[in-house]
This record gives C-alpha cells, structure tokens and sequence, in this order.
C-alpha cells in the first residue's frame, strides 16, 4: 500500500528548477537573494562615487534618482528578504525536527515568484525606463503626469510578482511551524530563530496585502486612468502614503527579527550557554510584532496629521525600545559569564549588538515628533535606517551564514578569511554610516544628486564613500572565502561547532533530503543540548525507521511564475505608442496580458486536477546522504 | 501521512481533517483568509476615504445605487452560503451526490449574482459612472469589483472540484479541497454583506 507511483526525479538544472524541497529552494533564495544583492551594492557605490565630492557629474541627476530608487527597492525586497527567506527554508524545519515544509509546491512557486518579479523590475535598466521615485514611490512623484516613461511600471508590476511570492512564502512557514513540529517540541520549546521566523511570517500575512492593495491601486491609476492619487480627479495622495506605510513599517520588522533570532542562536552557542530570558525573549519578539502594525505614520510625522496624531503615534514608536532594550540586556546576559568564542559567526553577531543599539538610539530620536521635523529627510534619517538594516539584519545574517554554512553545504567556511570578512565589513560600515549622522544634522537632504562647496559637507562625504567601497571589499572577501570553500572536501560533521544545541545540529551535514531518519523526541528546550547533558548520543526517535513519503519534483512553479512575468510585460506594454503593426495588435489587444494570466491559470488548474501523490523513500534507501549543492 | 491510507473503505468522520496534508490545507487556509481580510480592508479604507470625491456633475452613489437589485444580489449570495453550507454537511454525512447537488446550485446562485452586478455595472457606466470619472469611481469599482473577481474565482473553483468530485469520488485528498472552497465561499459571502453595508446603506443614506 505504501508503494506510490514511481516518480520521475531529474538532475541538473532541471533539478533546480522542479526541486520542491525546501534546503534546495533555500539555496536557490540564497544565490538569487546574493545576486541581487551584488547588483544593489553596486548601485550604491555608484551613488557613493557621485557623492565624493561636491558639485560631482559623475552621473547625471536622473540616472541618480534612478540608482538610488533600484538600490533601495532592490535591497530590502530583492536581497534582504530573499536571504531571509533563504535561512528560514535550510533550517526552521530542521530547528523544529519536521521532514518538510507544510506546502512544498507552494514553497517553490514563493521563490519562483520573487525571481522574476526581481527579475521584471531590474530588465527596466536594459529597456531604459528605470523606477525613478524613491523606494517609497510617493505620489503625486510616481504619477503618470510625472513619471512619464514606463520606470514606475516596472516598479508597481515587478514588487507585485515578488510580493505575492513572499506572501504564500510567509503562509507556509507558519503552518510549517504550527503543525509539523516533532513529538515533544512545544512553543515553549522552539529555538528563538523559529519563534522569529514565526512572528517575521505573520507580519508579511498581515503587512504584504496592504502593499498589494497599494500596488494595485497605483498600476490602476497609471494604466488605466483611475483616480485614486490624481488630485484632479479627487484623488488623495497622502492616501498613499498610509498605505504604503501600513506595510512599510511592519516590513522593518520583517526585515530585522530574523537577525534577532540569528543572533540569539549564534551568541548562545559560541558563549556556550543558554539563551539569557528564554521567555522574555519570546514575549519581546511577539510584542515588537504587534506594535509594529500600530506606528506607521511616524514617517509622516511632516504631512500634517496634526498634534493629536502626532503625539500619538510617537509614543507608541518609542514603546517599541522597551522589547527590544529587552533583547539588547539579555544577549549580554547571555554572553555574561559564558566561555565565549569568537568565531567570524560570532564576531558578527556580537558586533551586531552595540551597532544596533546605535540604530535603535537613533529611531527613538526621529520618533519625537517635534524633533523629527528637522531630522525628517536628511541624512540622519539614512544613517539611522542604515544602522538598524546594514548594522543589524546585514550583520545578522552574515552570521547566519557563517554559523549555517556546514549545515547548508557540508564545507566550513574557512575561519580566516571570514575575520577578514567580518572587520572590513564592520569598520567600512561604521566609516560610511556614522559621519552621515553629522551630515543630515548639519542640513544634507537625502536623495539629491549633490551638495555645494562650502558647506562643510565635502569630508564627511569622502569619509563616506571610502568607508562603502572598504564594505565593497569586505563582500568581495565573502565571495572568495564561498569560492575557496567550495573546492574543499565535505567534510563538515553532524556538529561542526561541537557546541550546537538545537536539532539541525542533530542531523548530518547538509541535511538529507528528508532531514531526519527518524522524527526525534524532544525532551526540552535546547533539544539536543539536553541530550548531550544527559549523556545521549543524539537523540531519541519517536518513531520506527518506515518508508517516508516525499513530494513530487513539479516545474509548474516556475512556469506559473513565468505566466506572470509575461503578463506584467503584457499590461505595461499594452498602451505604448506603438507603431501600426504586428506588436501594436498584440500587445494592445491585451493579447500577450492574457497569454500571461493564461499561463498561470492553466497551471493552477493542472494542479488542483493532478494529485501528487509523491514517492516513498524505503528504510534500504535511507544512507544519510545530504543534498547536492 | 500518506495520503492513500483512507482512499478506499469508509470515509473518516472529519474527512478534511484525517491527514496531515487535510489539516495543513485547513490552517493554510485560514491564514490565508487573514491576509484577504487585510486586503479587503485596506481596499474598503481607500473607499471610505474617497467615496465623497465625485467631481463635478458627476452621478454620485446616492443618485446611482438601485438597492432593490443590490439586495436581491445580496439575499442570492447569502442563499448561496447556506447552500455551501449544506454541501459540506453533506460530505460530513458522506453523501456524495447531495454534495455534489448542493454545490452545483451554489455555483449557479454564484452566477445569477455575477450576473446581476454585471448587468448594474453596465447601467452605472451608462449613467455616467465609468472607472476612471473620479476618484469615487474609481475606489468603487476597485473594491466591488475584486469582490466580484473572487466570486468569479470561486464559480470556477468549485466547478472544477465538482468535475473532479464526479471523477475521483470524495476521498481524503478531494475532501480537504471541497472544504477549502466552503470557506472561501463563506468569506466572499461575509465580504459582500460589508459592501452592500458599506458602499449602498451608508452610500444611499449619506
Ligand atoms: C527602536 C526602534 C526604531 C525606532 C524608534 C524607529 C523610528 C523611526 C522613525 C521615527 C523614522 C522616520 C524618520 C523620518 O523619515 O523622518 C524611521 C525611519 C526608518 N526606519 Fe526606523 N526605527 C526603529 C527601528 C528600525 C528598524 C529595526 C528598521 C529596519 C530594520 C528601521 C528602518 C527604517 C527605515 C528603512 C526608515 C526610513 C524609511 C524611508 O523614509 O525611506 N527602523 N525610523
Ligand atoms: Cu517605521
């Protein structure tokens, strides 16, 4: 009974591009995620190269605009997210002894989603029409009287393609980790990087409809002549700002809780301690979650929303310090009296600490209002955003990197190099970010192309790019270090840091298709610490060895994903002025629009007809073999 | 886990809920009307604080909106959530081909109200209301209109899983689905009554 349908299982790239399994979708999050993340850093020092020096015309004031709106987009939806998403996929279902994700299929169409709406918004640098209204995409800016070409499009159409694809990313973690954890893992019990997954993931269920709306609203107004924004048509736009904040704040606190939990599994480990406040922390992670939704319009603390409002909405900006000073006291605490080690992990996450201090420092600054009014789009506000996004989830996930590399790909990265990595990095960033404190103090607005000599702007600036091109090297540091890593042999062992503590340190490294043999028993929180405690070797299981059922491999995503890509070309294009012919017909027929939703519909017909009943993967077959990488 | 232990012999109590991939589809399916919940909300936010922006000598919802055959619209949907309702009972109690009657009247109710928001939107366009005459046009058509997209969705839906049902018979891979698709009835359902509170009442008393 137990014997499915042989399933046909690829190689190579079609591998990748069918792979269901979630430490593989985490890699592929992880090269796309690293991707984008190279082309956002060279946006930036392009920006940081026009701003060395005063009066520079090394870009022109529109292609600026145009780097720092991609730079900024693509940094938090395009690198940022993706890269979480990539450490949330290799190891939440490891953390919580589970062999899959709830909703592999839908895992997979998530990460196709993301890539080519990532995709879609970056091919406008080839078609020459680039988003040009901040990251932010203000009206009545990104309106069709002023944003003209199609740059805006590829905004509103790529963000929505990655959107969606973030949100059912967001669904399957949470039933992941509501039901699929092993026998004995009670919440209670959850490593702080799952709980962090757990709260990151209802935010983006909560925040990313919001944007979707705001999406969809914008694209009406500029294909189809609505009027949600047009203040001639009755439009308002200080609408959208709400909108888009309703989702913009709580994403930046999407962006930096998994870097809380990172950093609390790494400083636990290499302090060789358990986490300081276990409970604390959680009911901090929880609590900041839902504060989250309730300041978002202390970045419109200059609009006029009046005294009340104002008053309001600072202080609830400034309660968020108190869950998050918590976490700040117990990473000491936890730190306080361990035998510490200072791996490049380590290094990064306890650099980490005081840097996000200094962010957080800051944040309570801007969010009194009055004081806002002057800090409010200067380079404080950079600097204070920098600090909490490159000094906190940067610096987080790089040690997430760092700490999970063997158990992703069974290779160390090498210790030296990482250093190396971890000090250029650090001080680059403290050289870029800190001097642009002063600079938005002494008046430098943020997004204009350049300043005027004597203005007591021009060292700091300086300052500022070399520190960003010192970052640049640090990356580069990274890379070699992946690079030199990767001809090593896999040799990495089920605890390469031999003071792991929770369950994917249980399991070989990398984790075997489907991550554990057998599904453990988990007797407290620390699970396989505890064991170590008591003298176990490893863990005990809850089950006998028995066939295990696997999903099908499926290339719908990726068509379905593609379905949409297309149609977003569709819709963007449908009114250009084209000439009379072939291209005109089909495109503003809306022909190639409806091709596109064709494409996906029909996918998702095939899969709600076809049942996938998976294969079995018999107790013969079962050799502790990892994934390929 | 496997998914086949229940396909033949007799169907489980709670058949959307007797494997692990049922229960999963549930939750997900929760959550996911959690973020429509967000979504419609935001759209109805966006509504309210357009509504008043007619323009000049533009029809505005007081002069538009028929509440005769909105409300007839509304008790069809509202028929079509009990019916649902019924269907699910019914695949409780293991009876495949009452569900299978339930569910298509459902879909047909489902369409008649389609129907009927077509025929409204046809009269308001030509009354002067098209989508992009102001920014009251434009929020309500935005929002009723994705409303009437899910209704479409989920006629096409549940036709689909009626073909399937009639294929495949009910089975613990075809339940869960079934289920789902109840729920997603229901909060269309729920939806609609917020419009036709939101939009018509408070638009034909204001
Ligand atoms: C103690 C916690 C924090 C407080 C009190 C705080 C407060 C604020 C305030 C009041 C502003 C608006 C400044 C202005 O535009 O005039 C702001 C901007 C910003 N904050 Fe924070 N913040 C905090 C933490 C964070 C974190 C953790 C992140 C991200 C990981 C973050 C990311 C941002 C970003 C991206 C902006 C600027 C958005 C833009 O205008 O482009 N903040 N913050
Ligand atoms: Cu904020």
């Amino acid at each position: 009974m137990a014997h499915a349908h042989p399933v046909k299982r690829y190689t190579g790239l079609m591998d990748w591009l069918t792979t269901v399994d979630h430490k593989k979708i985490g890699i592929l999050y992880l090269i796309a995620g690293g991707f984008f993340f190279l082309i956002g850093g060279l946006e930036a020092l392009l920006i940081r190269v026009q701003l060395w020096k005063p009066l520079n015309n090394f870009v022109s004031a529109d292609t600026y605009n145009e780097l720092i709106t991609m730079h900024g987009t693509t940094m938090i939806f395009l690198a940022a997210m993706p890269i979480i998403f990539a450490m949330m996929n290799a190891i939440v279902p490891l953390q919580i002894g589970a062999r899959d994700v709830a909703f592999p299929f839908v895992n997979a169409l998530g990460f196709w989603t993301f890539f080519f709406g990532g995709l879609l918004l970056n091919i406008s640098w080839i078609a020459g029409a680039v988003p040009d209204a901040g990251w932010t995409s203000y009206l009545p800016l990104a309106s069709p009287t002023y944003s003209t070409d199609k740059g805006v499009d590829y905004y509103v159409l790529g963000l929505q393609i990655a959107g969606i694809g973030t949100l059912v990313g967001g669904i399957n973690f949470l039933v992941t980790i509501i039901n699929m954890r092993a026998p004995g893992m009670s919440f209670m019990r959850m490593p702080m990087f799952t709980w962090s997954a757990f709260i990151t993931s209802a935010l983006i269920l909560f925040a990313f409809p919001a944007l979707t709306v705001g999406l969809v609203a914008l694209m009406f107004d500029r294909l189809f002549s609505a009027n949600f924004f047009e203040v001639s048509g009755g439009g308002n736009t200080v609408l959208w700002e709400h909108i888009f904040w309703i989702f913009g704040h709580p994403e930046v606190y999407i962006l930096i809780l998994p870097a809380f939990g990172i950093i609390s599994e790494v400083i636990a480990t290499f302090s060789r301690k358990r986490l300081f406040g276990y409970s604390s922390m959680v009911f901090a992670t929880v609590l900041i979650g839902f504060l989250g939704f309730m300041v978002w319009a202390h970045h419109m603390f200059t609009v006029g929303l009046g005294p009340v409002a104002n008053a309001l909405f600072s202080i609830a900006t400034m309660l968020i310090a108190v869950p998050t000073g918590i976490k700040i006291f117990n990473w000491i605490f936890t730190m306080w009296g361990g035998s510490i080690k200072f791996t490049a992990a380590n290094l990064f996450a306890v650099g980490f600490v005081p840097t996000f201090v200094m962010g957080g420092v800051t944040g309570v600054m801007l969010a009194a209002a009055p004081a806002d009014f002057q800090y409010h789009d200067s380079y404080f506000v950079v600097a204070h955003f920098h600090y909490v996004i490159v000094g906190g989830l940067v610096l987080g996930l790089f040690a997430g990197l760092h700490y999970w590399w063997p158990k992703m790909f069974g290779r160390m990265l090498g210790e030296g190099l990482g250093k190396l990595t971890f000090w250029t990095f650090f001080i680059g960033f403290h050289l870029t970010f800190f001097v642009q404190h002063f600079l938005g103090l002494l008046g430098m607005p943020r997004r204009v192309y350049t300043y005027l000599d004597g203005l007591g702007f021009n060292n700091m600036n300086l300052i500022s790019t070399i520190g960003a091109f010192l970052m640049g090297v640090g990356t580069i540091i990274f890379i070699i270090n992946i690079i030199v890593t990767s001809a090593k042999p896999k040799t990495a062992g089920n605890d390469p840091w031999e003071d792991g503590r929770t369950l994917e340190w249980a399991i070989p490294s990398p984790a075997p298709e489907y991550n554990f043999v057998q599904t453990p028993l988990v007797r407290g929180y620390d699970a396989l610490w505890k064991e170590k405690m008591d003298g176990n070797e490893g863990m005990s299981p809850a089950e006998p060895i028995g066939p295990i059922h696997m999903p099908s491999p499926s290339i719908l995503p990726f068509v379905m994903s593609l379905g949409l890509f297309i149609a977003g070309f569709g819709f963007m294009y449908a009114n250009n002025d084209w000439q009379a012919g072939f291209f005109k017909d089909l495109f503003a027929s809306h022909a190639v629009a409806g091709a596109g939703l064709l494409i996906t519909l029909s996918c998702m017909v095939i899969r709600s007809l076809k049942d996938d009943h998976g294969f079995h993967i018999e107790p013969e077959e079962l050799t502790n073999k990892g994934v390929k990488a | 886990m496997s998914a086949h232990s229940h396909l033949d012999g007799q169907l489980p109590h709670e058949p959307e809920r007797a494997t692990l991939e049922g229960r999963n589809k549930v939750l997900g399916f929760w959550l996911f009307l959690g973020g429509e919940t967000v979504l419609f909300g935001t759209l109805f936010s966006a509504f309210l604080a357009l509504r008043d922006q007619v323009g000049d000598g533009n029809p505005s919802g007081q002069e538009l909106f028929k509440l005769m055959t909105v409300a007839i619209a509304t008790v069809i949907l509202l028929t079509s959530s009990l019916t649902s309702v019924f269907a699910i009972q019914a695949m409780h109690r293991n009876q495949v081909k009452a569900m299978q009657g339930w569910l298509i009247l459902t879909v047909l109710l489902g369409l008649a109200f389609l129907g009927l928001e077509i025929y409204e939107f046809y009269e308001y366009v030509h009354e002067g209301h098209k989508f992009s005459t102001s920014a009251f046009s434009s929020s309500f058509y935005t929002l009723v209109g994705f409303h009437g997209a899910h209704v479409l969705f989920g006629i096409v839906w549940i036709s689909l899983l009626i073909a399937q049902v009639a294929r495949k018979g009910l089975n613990v891979v075809t339940a869960p689905k079934v289920y789902v698709a109840g729920m997603y009835w229901h909060f269309i359902d729920v939806v609609w009554v917020f419009i036709f509170t939101v939009v018509y009442l408070m638009g034909k008393v204001a």
